[in-house]
């Protein structure tokens, strides 16, 4: 008898205790189920957000500079660049002691310096080392290429002119972007632009070649911005002058050099022959990248009328058209 | 009434109304056709998908709340839901009846015994649900990273909190247990630098594959039904077709032909959400067991044993299905009460850590794994056109379970079955075929969405659909882009004018537009001319090929005098060819001119600012092979990076 009710009260707390694991298994689950209930299910995506705001390098004061130095065949790359700075007053005009500048160069193809599709190595050698000089703290060079990064950097040979003046380059990866918007677009809205390189930078110095291009009739220093962009941007194409004219809107840089000394005449942007190439041994350096444009048109032999987007970017103020009115200072050496 | 009885009507009513919730999403004016039945309830009280779009998208979506009732009953009672209500157990339960009918007591008690391979269920349930867990345990992982304050603070307050325990002599072995916090706190800091977060969406669902309720909805849906109705009744008028149809049927009949040789096969060693009610038992309040008077061990109870539960020894709670079959026991000592039987109890499956472990490896390991092929990324599939109002591919394959209701209420049979050449991931989830069905994706039709039960293709409005209202700036949802394929276009590449596709472009305006040209026919050159009156020319021999030139397409030119218009030929008899009276020369040609017969010709173009990619111009187009016009996924509106359009 007693070991009956023994073995009923043993059932009896066995029952309990499994009732109680039960409940609590029960309401733990009624718990989680009915707090992450959603009965409206997921919604239709709607951007509300604007990107972030591309910063502004120019220097307040230094505005409206132009000089163009012409030269011969047997001139060197880097006396006319030197020459051009000099009418300028210098690197030091720009760039001062403790500055982070950042080379915005064009490395888009994996083609070789005499080719001319890309910024020459001389140039990003010279003007790394002119900055150094000047007291900057760190030089680095960047850009968003189109073939394989590592390939263009090497085969332009940027890489190896910025290892030997001590400056740094830039390989873009997958989280080197940020959305940007710039204010008054309507293409570059929560754009993917290249970002990480441009943390901490307190100048920048656009370099490019001068080139025909095929779809935007030139490719020259506003043209050059396009080389920070990320995402789709081929996208642009379908609207390439008004792309070119909000890059303009979108980078105010301290300083530009329009490298002529080998201009692309036909097959650009990436030529591929030296038939291609003329040798118009011309260095342009300013502040104003609509008014150098629109002096490079004439290196192409082509009016800034021609290329739709030097008027579109004037009209948007994002520099002066007639690059005249800037009385740029032009020196011809032999 | 027997309980066994109440069992078999609660199946057969599942199983019957399972089946009309099958036949009758479909549209159309008959009987058996779309009336507001609740189709996805049997879905949504299928607890696994439940819990598998918890894990996957940290939310319960709307009707899937049902599978918590079945989840608590489940926590009481055991695992009724196997025995009373899933219809692709009450399927088996049938055909491993009529295949163990004429099978002597002792065989049939020989295959219900317990096997081992049941654990099988068990690693394949852990797989899935880890598969679905990825995305959460990589933001658990990422801790240390994101919210390393909180981690810190509470791994000194653990530390300091162990060491008074030890000091207190409160726990055994208390350095092993501080060395083993430390390590595991390091470790979990370590990997939470390691492991990319930001490369989320490591997590795919695909429980859908093995649950039995979306394999039970697909087979039937798009495989059987489908079936009776090409070789039996005709009761859907036009004929469904599904790709890939035959590897469901394969699978649906694998299923039910191995229960002849072995009873519930797939119940007892694949079925995850079997696993999942065995792992839910562990508590039940009421469960089958042996009272009373000590048991003869005759096994007559495990004769019709549908779980291999062995009730005649240690019953294992976990592969008890409730389906009563015990109770034939001569000595009526079985019976389904609150005490454990007297025969001893296993509550818990044979699981080994180390099964755990690899198969809570797998689940993490496989979905990175496949995806380094690309297919989400660089490499997708431009031939994977998805149902208007999925969502985005990696959260669609977070949700989508497999069921087939969208290719089963898509009124024009569009939406078919992926297969494995889109990827191991996608087998089986809807894609869009515009060859196959009545007509393309209807302009005003949002069924699918409207019927998913996860809302992997979400329920859109019709002001959605289209872009109206509330959603013009956004614009319509575009599932696609066409691309005329010049090379096989009659009019671009034949000589023969058709335009079905403009004609049938649903939107306003057309996104497809043509631009009109005119060639000369082959092997036609000038002809001269006898006599030229006002509206009929007459030639000095009977023209070649007189009804063609007549059918109304055919114009004609005088040669030499361009700025004469093309003057539409109404009819050729004979010598004579009829002009029409409404385009006029101002001078007729003299006799022996000579003039030439041009085709008119209306090319298409697509406007991709237009095109929605709902497929209707492929659908109709008259080159039936190889289509002239068609669509891929290109300028999708759930992928922002896939758009063609600036």
């Amino acid at each position: 008898m007693t070991q009956d009710s023994d073995d009923v009260a043993i059932l009896r707390r066995h029952f309990l205790k499994r009732t109680a694991k039960a409940v609590l298994c029960a309401a733990a689950a009624s718990g989680v189920g009915i707090w992450f209930h959603d009965i409206s299910g997921p919604q239709p995506f709607m951007n509300r957000r604007n990107g972030a705001r591309f910063p502004g390098f120019s220097i307040p004061g230094v505005e409206r500079k132009m000089s163009i130095v012409r030269g011969n065949d047997a001139s060197s790359r880097t006396d006319l660049l030197l020459l051009a700075l000099k009418i300028l007053g210098g690197m030091e005009a720009f760039i001062k002691k403790g500055d982070r500048v950042l080379l915005k160069v064009n490395a888009a193809f994996a083609s070789p310096p005499v080719l001319s599709a890309t910024t020459h190595p001389e140039l990003v050698y010279e003007v790394s080392r002119l900055c150094f000089k000047a007291g900057a703290a760190s030089v680095i060079v960047a850009d968003n290429p189109i073939n394989d990064p590592k390939s263009c950097f090497l085969l332009t040979g940027i890489a190896e002119a910025a290892r030997r003046a001590g400056a740094g380059i830039s390989i873009p990866e997958r989280d080197s972007f940020k959305p940007v918007t710039v204010p008054g677009a309507g293409l570059i809205r929560r754009w993917p632009v290249l970002w990480k390189p441009m943390k901490g930078i307190t100048k920048l110095v656009g370099m490019a070649p001068v080139k025909d291009h095929h779809r935007s009739g030139a490719s020259m220093t506003m043209k050059n911005w396009y080389g920070l962009l990320g995402g789709r941007r081929s996208l642009l194409h379908q609207d390439i002058h008004c792309a070119i004219k909000e890059l303009a809107m979108m980078v105010t840089p301290t300083l530009i050099i329009l490298d002529g000394m080998t201009t692309m005449m036909t097959n650009g942007p990436t030529g591929g022959s030296l038939s291609d190439l003329k040798k118009t041994n011309t260095m342009v350096v300013g502040t104003d990248q609509v008014a150098v444009d629109a002096f490079g048109a004439s290196l192409l032999n082509k009016k800034p009328v021609q290329l739709p987007f030097i008027e579109m970017a004037a009209a948007a103020g994002a520099g002066t058209l007639d690059y005249r009115s800037l009385n740029p200072v032009e020196v011809r050496t032999g | 009434m027997r309980i066994s009885t109440a069992r078999r009507i609660s199946q057969a009513f599942f199983l019957v109304i399972f089946l009309w919730f099958c036949v009758v999403s479909s549209l159309g004016e008959k009987w058996w056709q779309l009336r507001g039945w609740p189709v996805n309830w049997i879905i949504q009280l299928d607890p696994l998908t439940g819990l598998g779009t918890l894990l996957s998208t940290r939310a319960l979506y709307g009707g899937l709340l049902w599978g918590l009732s079945t989840v608590v009953l489940t926590v009481f009672l055991g695992r009724f839901f196997c025995g009373w209500i899933c219809p692709l157990g009450s399927l088996q339960h049938a055909a491993g009846f009529l295949g163990q009918r004429k099978r002597s007591a002792a065989e049939r008690q020989h295959l219900n015994r317990y096997r081992k391979a049941q654990v099988v269920k068990y690693w394949v349930l852990i797989f899935f649900l880890t598969m679905a867990a990825a995305d959460v345990m990589v933001l658990i992982i990422d801790l240390p990273q994101k919210e390393s304050g909180i981690f810190w603070a509470a791994a000194a307050i653990g530390l300091v909190v162990m060491a008074l325990l030890a000091l207190r002599r409160v726990v055994s072995t208390p350095f092993q247990k501080i060395a083993l916090f430390t390590a595991t706190i390091v470790l979990w800091a370590g990997l939470s630098h390691i492991v990319q977060s930001d490369s989320l969406f490591v997590a795919s669902l695909q429980t859908g594959l093995l649950d039995p309720i979306s394999l039970g909805y697909r087979s039937i849906t798009v495989f059987l039904l489908p079936f009776l109705d090409a070789v039996f009744f005709d009761f859907s008028g036009a004929e469904r077709l599904y790709e890939g149809s035959w590897s469901v049927g394969v699978m649906f009949f694998s299923m039910l032909f191995l229960c002849f040789y072995y009873p519930r096969f797939y119940c007892r060693f694949l079925c995850p959400l079997g696993a999942m009610f065995g792992i839910l038992s562990r508590h039940a309040i009421w469960r089958v067991g042996r009272h009373g008077a000590s048991c003869r061990q005759c096994r007559n109870c495990e004769s019709w044993c549908e779980g291999a539960c062995e009730p005649a020894a240690s019953i294992r709670i976990s592969e008890c299905v409730l389906c009563m079959n015990c109770m034939e026991c001569r000595d009526g000592l079985i019976g389904y009460r609150i005490f454990p039987s007297q025969n001893g109890e296993i509550l818990l499956p044979d699981i080994t850590r180390r099964q755990l472990v690899v198969s809570i490896l797998s689940g993490i390991l496989s979905v990175p794994m496949i995806r380094l092929n690309g297919s989400l990324t660089s490499n997708w599939k431009p031939d994977c056109i998805r149902p208007p109002g999925a969502l985005f591919e990696k959260a669609f394959l977070l949700r989508c379970i497999k069921c087939g209701q969208c290719m089963r209420i898509c009124p024009t049979n569009v939406i078919q079955p992926a297969l494995v050449h889109a990827g191991i991931e996608k087998l089986w989830t809807p894609v869009l075929n515009f060859r196959i069905g009545t007509s393309g994706c209807q302009l005003n039709c949002i069924a699918c969405g409207n019927l998913c039960p996860t809302a992997a293709i979400r329920p859109i409005s019709l002001d959605e659909k289209l872009g109206r209202n509330v959603f013009s700036e956004k614009g319509p949802v575009r599932i696609g882009l066409a691309f005329v394929d010049r090379g096989r276009c009659l009019p671009w590449a034949m000589d023969r004018p058709c335009i079905v596709c403009q004609e049938n472009c649903p939107v306003s305006p057309k996104a497809i537009f043509t631009r009109e040209t005119f060639v000369l026919p082959r092997d036609h050159g000038t002809l001269k001319i006898e006599t030229a009156h006002l509206d009929a020319l007459e030639l000095p021999e009977d023209l070649e090929e007189p009804d063609r030139f007549s059918s109304g397409d055919y114009y004609c030119r005088i040669q030499g005098q361009p700025e004469f218009p093309a003057r539409p030929i109404l009819k050729v008899t004979g010598k004579i060819m009829t002009l029409s009276p409404m385009v006029k020369w101002e001078k007729m040609p003299a006799k022996g001119s000579r003039i030439y017969i041009q085709i008119r010709l209306q090319q298409p173009f697509v406007d991709p600012t237009r095109c929605t990619g709902c497929g209707i111009c492929e659908h109709e187009c008259p080159v039936k092979g190889q289509r002239a016009i068609r669509v891929t996924a290109d300028n999708e509106s759930r992928h922002a990076d896939h758009v063609v359009v600036l």
